[in-house]
């Protein structure tokens, strides 16, 4: 089969903090539109690969191609500007903002306005912002206070924010963490309609198996920082080295389980 | 060579007190995160009571017991005030706990003159260290020896009650995470007092010890407080092996500086300091600060622009300001013109503190800059005013880009000491390059032209410039430069992950604020007809700062009103009352503890609260910050 280049190309990446090797040689790639879930149990290195991939954290050796362009160690703004959208483990938001200024400031950061001194931000490109929060269901929330919304809102504003700059990849840490079941579900669910509407690829790590097993494309599973396992939800679940490490932990998933979950 | 050991052991003993005095306020500010402005005056009871103790009570033991008692005195008043007023404005927002410990400041200077009168008091000498120790023909004054060693000991006390009691561990816990701390179920209540008590304790036991080798007056709150600040910045906050070694440092480049680099000598600290933290930002021994765990929705009011009625009453007043010389005499007039450069300097600082949450505690150095400016142009060059009104400010601007470019890498505490400490330099350079600035003489004869000379045309330059001012900071704010300027200072993660390069835009604010504030002092140049060091001091640096947190920090045009009840309040009492510091400092407290949000904050509270009939939000984000506990 020919594939497209991939628009996120991993290689040999390495990060130690003193002697304990957090992340060991982790290489793997992201198709346009593919949905791919880095899991592992606490500690595996799921964030500092992560991080790693932002520009937040830099590797000590490996690389790390976006859109066929070298990124190692280059900055956060940086790679946003090259169409990255990322959301926190714990979100990040302007609180002093309403929800609708927090989409705004990330639309005057894309149209390169930073440094206009003149124009009436309250005014910028109300549409998109419109139109963003509408796609994230949060349409009715314009004019509140980002310091006053639930958590699993701010989830989704933060989603809305990270796709205001048409974003190719999205880079999501934990993007469920801290919700109610029937939040996670509604917002993955959202996530891999938007992926797969706009071909966007989405690179996320999470604790849900539910949510891994119903919506990640192919699962990539790390252990004390090295890849241990990678391949479709079938195959990462019948994997026994996987089993092993998650004995007891997450794989109780089956049938049962997804009927449960509220559409 | 003797002469040069001697002016080191001078030094060592200088370190003692400073040392007492930084690692009591380094402690604080470990463990409640307060910077403790009222700490110098602490240090400066600490000596008056001393003197009083040891006149009345005869020989060594009096003498020493005095110098006890009046630490434990002092520290009692210190537990007091923690009790009473810091315990209500934990809570409140950051440097709030700044104004109300500079209102207290305020207050203690006009109590001793009261109590202790105005004059310089020199004490007794201290019982058995009255002479000298002869060292290769130079003498050296035994209590200096005793102080030598006396720093060494208090570290090691300190050392002990930190490795070695159970208090010790929970101090040091509390420096490196209080909320874990308060998690663990400590009462931090008792922690945080008994924290202030020992501080406290410290800088009176500093004030104390010094009235052997200096008199007692009442301007030695203030000389103390700049440099255990530098003290403190230097060695690390919340350190107290770092207060020492920065207090040596500091002390020893006190002592060689005067000798060695004479014209300098008075930036030779500043300059280091500022070195140091753009070297290691978090002094040499200290660490990086913890990110506080935010109480989340402290502000829940987002911004807006002014509605078109807000905007007609903005207009009517201004019109109404503009009246004043139809009815108000001349000197009226140049209380307005003052009122109105005030105005200019606080909404230039507000632009910076506020939207950008950078605390300036050097902004006067702009403003300075500014008067220094016109002074030059018009004095030197002969510059008619025009000219020297758009050029003048520029020596704000450049003096900003400069300064803002290293200042704007740090953040926080150390923005705000780092900027101090530009601010002192710049100070120290008008005040001993006599030959340009003319020193503490200043530059006279700075009028305006013939245009604008009489007190009215003059009252309406000032008045129209900071309508001007204002009304351009606020477009900026709603700009989308401002926009990203708030986005910087409510999450510098989520801004860098959307493209925003945090350093520019930060700088970028510092050099409009600087440049404002140059406007102003090049207004104030010509209102007052001359220029001196004083125009960039600290002193002028709070008063931008307490303007800015009286109007409300967290509002768009606080620091309008702010500027406005401050000044006109600050000129009112100096001319009704000898004790106007007393007075002022009383309202400043009041202000804080009644009014956290400061004047706007709280209108715009009681306009919220008439709009809606329920308190606005969720219970736990409408609580008023002055009963959080």
């Amino acid at each position: 089969m020919n594939r497209a280049p991939p628009i996120l190309a991993v290689e040999g990446l390495t990060k130690s903090y003193g002697g304990i090797h957090a992340v060991r040689g982790v290489s793997f790639a992201l198709q346009a539109g593919e949905i791919l879930a880095l899991i592992g149990p606490n500690g595996a290195g799921k964030s500092t690969c992560f991080d790693m991939l932002n520009g937040q954290n830099r590797p000590d050796s490996g690389h790390v191609r976006l859109l066929g362009e070298d990124t190692t160690g280059k900055k956060p703004r940086e790679i946003w500007r090259l169409g990255v959208g990322r959301t926190f483990q714990i979100t990040a938001t302007f609180a002093t903002m309403t929800v609708r200024e927090n989409v705004q400031v990330a639309l005057v950061s894309h149209a390169r306005k930073l440094f206009n001194l003149f124009g009436s931000a309250p005014n910028f490109d109300r549409s998109e912002a419109a139109r963003l929060l509408e796609l994230v269901g949060m349409g009715g929330y314009a004019d509140r206070p980002c310091g006053e919304l639930a958590y699993g809102d701010l989830k989704r504003l933060e989603l809305a924010v990270a796709l205001a700059n048409q974003p190719k990849l999205l880079l999501m840490d934990e993007p469920t963490a801290g919700m109610a079941p029937r939040e996670r579900v509604d917002l993955m669910r959202l996530t891999a309609t938007i992926a797969r509407e706009k071909s966007i690829g989405v690179l996320f790590t999470e604790h849900d198996m539910d949510v891994v097993f119903e919506h990640a494309d192919r699962i990539i599973v790390l252990n004390r920082g090295n890849v241990i396992a990678e391949g479709s939800p079938a195959e990462v679940r019948g994997n026994p080295q996987v089993q092993a490490v998650y004995l007891g932990e997450g794989l109780v998933y089956d049938a049962r389980h997804r009927d449960g979950a509220p559409a | 060579m003797a002469f040069y050991v001697v002016q080191f052991l001078t030094g060592l003993a200088s370190a003692a007190s400073l040392f007492l005095v930084a690692s009591g306020l380094s402690i604080i500010f470990g463990v409640t995160r307060i910077v403790n402005f009222a700490h110098g005056a602490f240090y400066m009871i600490g000596a008056y009571v001393a003197f009083t103790l040891t006149e009345r009570l005869s020989g060594a033991f009096g003498f020493w017991g005095g110098i006890v008692m009046a630490a434990i005195a002092v520290a009692l008043i210190g537990v007091i005030v923690e009790m009473v007023l810091l315990r209500r404005i934990y809570h409140a927002p950051e440097l709030f706990q700044l104004l109300a410990t500079f209102g207290l400041t305020l207050m203690v200077e006009d109590i001793v003159v009261l109590v202790w009168g105005p004059d310089d008091l020199v004490g007794r000498r201290a019982p058995g260290f009255r002479g000298a120790v002869d060292f290769f023909g130079q003498n050296i004054p035994s209590y200096d020896l005793f102080l030598i060693v006396l720093g060494p000991v208090v570290l090691g006390i300190l050392w002990l009650l930190f490795q070695r009691t159970r208090w010790g561990v929970l101090v040091r816990a509390a420096t490196q995470d209080r909320d874990m701390v308060a998690a663990l179920g400590v009462n931090q209540k008792w922690l945080f007092t008994s924290v202030f008590a020992v501080g406290v304790f410290l800088a009176a036991l500093g004030g104390a010890l010094q009235i052997p080798r200096d008199a007692v007056h009442h301007a030695m709150d203030l000389r103390i407080i700049v440099e255990v600040f530098v003290v403190v910045v230097i060695g690390g906050l919340g350190s107290i092996v770092g207060a020492f070694v920065a207090a040596v440092l500091v002390s020893e480049l006190n002592a060689f500086g005067i000798l060695i680099f004479p014209k300098i000598s008075i930036i030779l600290v500043f300059l280091v300091m500022a070195v140091v933290l753009i070297v290691r930002p978090w002094g040499l021994f200290g660490r990086p600060e913890a990110a506080a765990r935010k109480t989340p929705g402290l502000t829940v009011n987002p911004w807006r622009p002014l509605t078109s009625n807000e905007r007609l009453a903005a207009l009517a007043a201004l019109a109404m300001a503009a009246t004043l010389p139809l009815f108000a005499g001349n000197y009226a007039l140049s209380v307005g013109s003052e009122i109105a450069i005030f105005v200019i300097f606080a909404v230039s600082l507000h632009f910076l503190m506020s939207v950008g949450g950078l605390a300036s505690f050097g902004h006067a150095a702009y403003f300075g800059l500014g008067a220094y400016g016109i002074a030059f142009l018009a004095k030197m060059a002969g510059l008619p005013m025009i000219v020297c009104l758009l050029l003048g400010p520029l020596l704000g601007c450049v003096g900003a880009a400069v300064f803002g470019f290293f200042a704007v890498q740090l953040s926080g505490v150390y923005f705000a000491m780092l900027t101090l400490a530009f601010a002192q330099i710049v100070w120290s350079i008008a005040f001993q390059w006599v030959s340009v600035t003319g020193g503490d003489n200043g530059i006279l004869g700075v009028w305006p032209s013939s245009w604008a000379a009489s007190p009215s045309r003059f009252y309406w330059l000032s008045l129209g410039v900071a309508a001007l001012v204002t009304v351009a900071l606020r477009i900026a704010v709603f700009s989308p430069f401002g926009y990203a300027l708030r986005a910087t200072r409510d999450s510098p993660l989520r801004s860098e992950a959307i493209g925003i390069d945090a350093k520019r835009i930060q700088w970028t604010a510092f050099v409009i604020a600087g440049t404002t504030a140059g406007i102003g002092g090049a207004l104030f140049a010509y209102l007052k007809g001359s220029v001196f060091p004083d125009n960039l001091g600290i002193s002028l640096s709070v008063d931008a700062l307490v303007m800015v947190l009286l109007g409300g920090v967290e509002t768009v045009s606080g620091a309008v009103i702010g500027a406005i009840v401050y000044k006109a309040l600050n000129i009112w009492l100096v001319s009704q009352t000898d004790l106007s510091k007393l007075v002022l400092g009383g309202f400043i407290v009041v202000i804080v503890v009644v009014f956290p949000k400061g004047i706007v904050g709280m209108l715009e509270m009681l306009a919220q609260r008439r709009s809606k009939a329920s308190p606005p939000g969720s219970p736990l984000l409408a609580k008023p910050i002055g009963s959080a506990e």
